[in-house]
């Protein structure tokens, strides 16, 4: 018992670092996981991780003026990647290139432009810090700041739900009924960027990413609705944060890569036994219905 | 005085408005400066039951997208009469059918013009999606994934959605598109009792007799109109004939088009409510 103890509670019961970590990990999975399920069903995965990326220069700037301080590098996150979401949006839809073609390529610029400014001022520790994130070392003012973007992102999911929903399922349709198909796409842009400028501080740009698609993609495997989906995402993410975390404690592991490693178990688990994973849909049934 | 002068504005508009849902005036629509659906004139009445008929590429789903807006006008205009509620179920759906969704879901969509974005669905709007779906066929499909329909089932589907939205204006393009006799019969009822509930339907339809046995007008497209008016003198040889000799291909270097030498349509059917000749009288 006091094993069980020493092992899961001990470390949060504690340790305040520990505590906060595990505050800033909730907040994050409750925001960034829905909008990952919505970036999944709507196709655009990878748009996620190329936003990851564009994010960079921004906070690079940030950082070259001010050091490693939240405020103006998630500021400078925000419009980098404000800029680029709209930049590829405007360019896919006034020219035939598609929109995947023309956010890789903003992306690319985007990143290079982050990491030549980075190394203008940081030493690699520095860099490391802004790939990869602190956990750890969550401030008072990290927590509220991704306080303010979890309630942010709930509200407005909340709002445009059906909305959302209806664009992914049958955009034609929500063009024959309503205006709300292109503003609702970039509103949902911008919770993506959000939420990645979120988890930056905690997972850095690269991994922030991970806890945004790994529940999604996991929590695929096991239904055929959206609100479960999204609930058990939730839930997923949740799980890999407290087990990375303590991960993280017990084997001294760096924090971020932890929380990202333990949603991977999971998904890769959820793919062999889901029932809609791999094993479900190659599984015979010996017998069959008259109807 | 200017307050009387109002109120019968007001009523004449009202009357038009009874009286005509769509009017076209000398519309051009088309894709890369070539147009699909070249000078049209005309008007389509409220409550009036409408086959568009034409060979491939003349036009009819380009007629269809400039109606429901998605497509802008190169020149001329359509207008659809304000207040309009409008259905329109196109050729090509561009349903993601790996989205995991029910087929409750997907009819539910059609509750879009009465609750909006955030007016929660009561229990009769759950009641209206089961009748839509028991009309046309699917009760007891509300639970399944919409991966699992049938190309067939899934046009039901849709149909079910579009009585849902309970629409003044309806547009089907090529609704009977794989799907059985029987269930085409079905259809066609539907569509005959939105006629009688005065709502105004138009349907693309390949199937001639189809649209001489259920139609009372038809708008013959070769990109221009070739004749629109009552469905059996509309589909006449002579005039399926005239409309065989449209060029599907369109001409990469043809001449731009001087809105004074329009061909105007010809035939003894022309124009339900007008025609560019008549405009050009008026
Ligand atoms: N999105 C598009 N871009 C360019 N040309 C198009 C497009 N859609 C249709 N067309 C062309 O417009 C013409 C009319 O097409 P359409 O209205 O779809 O014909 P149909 O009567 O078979 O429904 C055809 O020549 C077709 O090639
Ligand atoms: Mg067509």
């Amino acid at each position: 018992m006091s094993a069980l103890y020493d092992g899961l509670i001990a470390p949060f019961a504690e340790f305040g670092f520990m505590q906060r970590a595990l505050g800033g990990a909730i907040l994050l999975s409750l925001s960034a996981c829905p909008v990952g399920v919505f970036l999944m069903l709507r196709r655009m995965s990878l748009t996620g991780d190329a936003m990851a990326h564009a994010i960079l220069p921004g906070a690079a700037i940030g950082f070259l003026f001010y050091g490693l301080a939240i405020v103006p590098m998630t500021l400078g996150g925000l419009v980098a990647g404000v800029v680029v979401a709209l930049g590829a949006g405007f360019v896919s839809r006034l020219t035939v290139q598609k929109e995947d073609a023309s956010m890789a390529a903003f992306y690319l610029i985007s990143l290079a432009l982050g990491v030549l400014i980075v190394s203008l001022r940081g030493s690699n520790v520095d860099l490391m810090h802004v790939l990869f994130g602190t956990v750890l070392a969550l401030n008072d003012e990290a927590l509220t700041l991704i306080g303010i973007i979890t309630g942010t992102t709930l509200v407005t999911l909340a709002i445009f739900w059906r909305a959302l929903v209806a664009e992914c399922l049958d955009p034609l349709f929500l063009r024959s009924v309503s205006r709300l198909g292109p503003p609702v796409h970039f509103v949902f842009l911008g919770l993506v960027v959000l939420n990645l400028v979120g988890g930056f501080q905690a997972l850095g740009t690269l991994l922030a990413v991970g806890l945004m698609m790994l529940p999604a993609a996991a929590a695929r495997f096991w239904t055929s609705r959206v609100m479960p989906m999204v609930l058990l995402a939730i839930v997923i993410g949740l799980v890999s944060c407290v087990g990375g975390l303590l991960m993280s404690y017990h084997a001294s592991l760096a924090s971020g890569p932890s929380i990202i490693l333990v949603a991977g178990a999971i998904y890769i688990l959820s793919t062999l036994a889901g029932p809609r994973g791999i094993l479900g849909s190659r599984i015979r049934p010996q017998r069959h219905r008259t109807a | 005085m200017t307050e009387r002068a109002g109120a019968e504005a007001s009523a004449l508009s009202a009357e038009l408005c009874m009286s005509n849902c769509i009017t076209f005036r000398d519309l051009t629509l088309g894709y890369n400066s070539h147009p699909a659906v070249h000078h049209l004139d005309g008007t389509v009445r409220a409550g009036s039951l409408t086959a568009v008929v034409g060979a491939n590429g003349s036009g009819k789903s380009t007629l269809m997208k400039g109606i429901t807006g998605i497509l802008k006008p190169i020149s001329g205009e359509c207008m659809v009469s304000p207040g309009t509620r409008l259905a329109y179920l196109p050729q090509q759906s561009e349903i993601d059918r790996t989205f995991p969704a029910r087929v409750s879901d997907l009819v539910s969509l059609g509750l879009w013009p009465r609750r909006g974005l955030l007016g929660r669905h009561l229990a009769e709007d759950r009641e209206a999606v089961a009748n839509a779906l028991s009309a046309v066929g699917l009760q007891n499909f509300e639970k399944r994934p919409i991966d699992s329909l049938s190309g067939g089932q899934l046009q039901r589907t849709l149909f079910a959605r579009v009585l849902v939205q309970d629409a003044d204006l309806i547009l089907l393009d090529e609704p009977f598109n794989a799907i059985d006799a029987r269930t085409i019969t079905d259809l066609i009822a539907l569509i005959g009792r939105w006629h009688d509930e005065r709502r105004t339907v138009m349907v693309v339809v390949h199937d001639m007799d189809l649209v001489r046995d259920h139609f009372p007008e038809a708008l013959l497209l070769a990109r221009e109109p070739v004749a629109w008016g009552e469905a059996r003198q509309t589909l006449s040889a002579e005039n399926l004939l005239r409309a065989r000799r449209f060029h599907e291909a369109w001409n990469e270097n043809a001449g731009w088009c001087a809105s004074d030498d329009i061909l105007a349509p010809q035939g003894p059917a022309l124009g339900a409510g007008g025609s560019s000749r008549s405009r050009d009288a008026a």
